[in-house]
């Protein structure tokens, strides 16, 4: 009996992230909520601008590459066009989702878009070569912070959870991560509780998954885990930030 | 009794599953190189695993395909 297997809304072929890169984690759980929902046939991705850039080449349902931040608002566009079959779901990064594509997201939650947004937060840009982003931690080296990030001079860095529960549309926000079996157990139960909330149109659902990114950070695979551990978790708290559904049963 | 068949050629190397299996028996293999250059991953006693799936859920490119 196979007990572990790729799942199939998941494609057969070599993905190109990095050795260790924790998008492979989360490109996966999505994929099997995909199949366990059974809605591989009738989803739709979007592809963010970032390193998951070719998401589409790896999903088998119909993706769509959207310029860079503007995912929420192709899926909104996607979702408004045909309400009842598509379940519409887009796959961001901290570069695309929390700088260029701030108002497009903040915009989207507070319509309360009926739509599921996997937002991967490592904290730093990957794919143009590390440069500070806007989740990169206070003293976090970078190549355009080369003695760690000056709070007084580039800011603090953004929680989307918290910025967007403030709000009064989301309906869903949760805040994940992937660096251990357990961990990911619970990522996949969030981003399935996304989608579900989607299938029974309870509105926008965001799940933040703190990622790892081991070339950027300088670190191998094992020491970039343990350092969401050690220093994101703890500025980055993971937990339920909104449920709107929960607290009104409630 | 557990199987862990390892698609070879997709592993990058990276070493999370060596460090997830609670038996501690997956290690990159010193000897061989796969397509894309990297150690990959190998089950050093099959007959040890119990299949708990730990290394197929850490991996981040689907390379272990778990059957018991």
């Amino acid at each position: 009996m196979v007990v572990f297997d790729k799942p199939h809304a998941l494609a057969d072929v070599p993905l190109h992230y990095c050795p260790g890169c924790t998008h492979g984690i989360v490109h996966r759980l999505v994929a099997e909520v995909l199949d366990e929902l059974g809605i591989e046939g009738k989803a739709i991705g979007v592809a963010p601008v970032g390193c998951s850039v070719m998401a589409y080449d790896y999903f088998n349902c119909d993706m769509i590459e959207a310029a860079h931040g503007r995912a929420p608002a192709v899926a909104t566009g996607v979702k408004r066009a045909d309400p009842d079959e598509h379940i519409v779901f887009t796959y961001q990064g901290d570069g695309d989702l929390a700088s260029i594509g701030m108002a497009e997201t903040v915009h989207a939650a507070a319509r309360n878009e009926n739509i599921t947004i996997i937002f991967i937060n490592n904290a730093i840009y990957g794919m143009t070569g590390g440069q500070m982003a806007p989740t990169s931690l206070p003293n976090q080296v970078t190549q355009t912070s080369p003695y760690g990030r000056d709070v007084k001079a580039c800011g603090f860095p953004i929680r989307v959870c918290e910025l967007l529960s403030e709000l009064d549309g989301p309906e869903y926000l949760e805040r994940v991560t992937v660096n251990n079996v357990k961990n990911i157990r619970n990522a996949k139960k969030a981003i399935k509780k996304a989608f579900q909330n989607q299938i029974d149109k309870k509105g926008f659902s965001l799940i933040e998954v703190l990622s790892s990114c081991p070339t950027n950070w300088g670190m191998t695979p094992q020491k970039a885990l343990e350092w969401i551990d050690e220093k994101m978790i703890p500025y980055y708290p993971l937990g339920v930030y909104k449920d709107r559904s929960a607290k009104e049963e409630k | 009794m557990a199987k862990l068949v390892f698609k070879t050629d997709f592993c990058k190397g990276c070493g999370l599953c060596v460090d997830a299996c609670p038996k501690k028996l997956i290690r990159l293999s010193p000897d061989k190189i796969n397509m894309k250059g990297h150690h990959p991953a190998e089950i050093t006693d099959q007959e040890a695993c119990v299949g708990c799936a730990f290394c197929a859920q850490m991996c981040p490119d689907c390379v272990i395909k778990v059957e018991r």
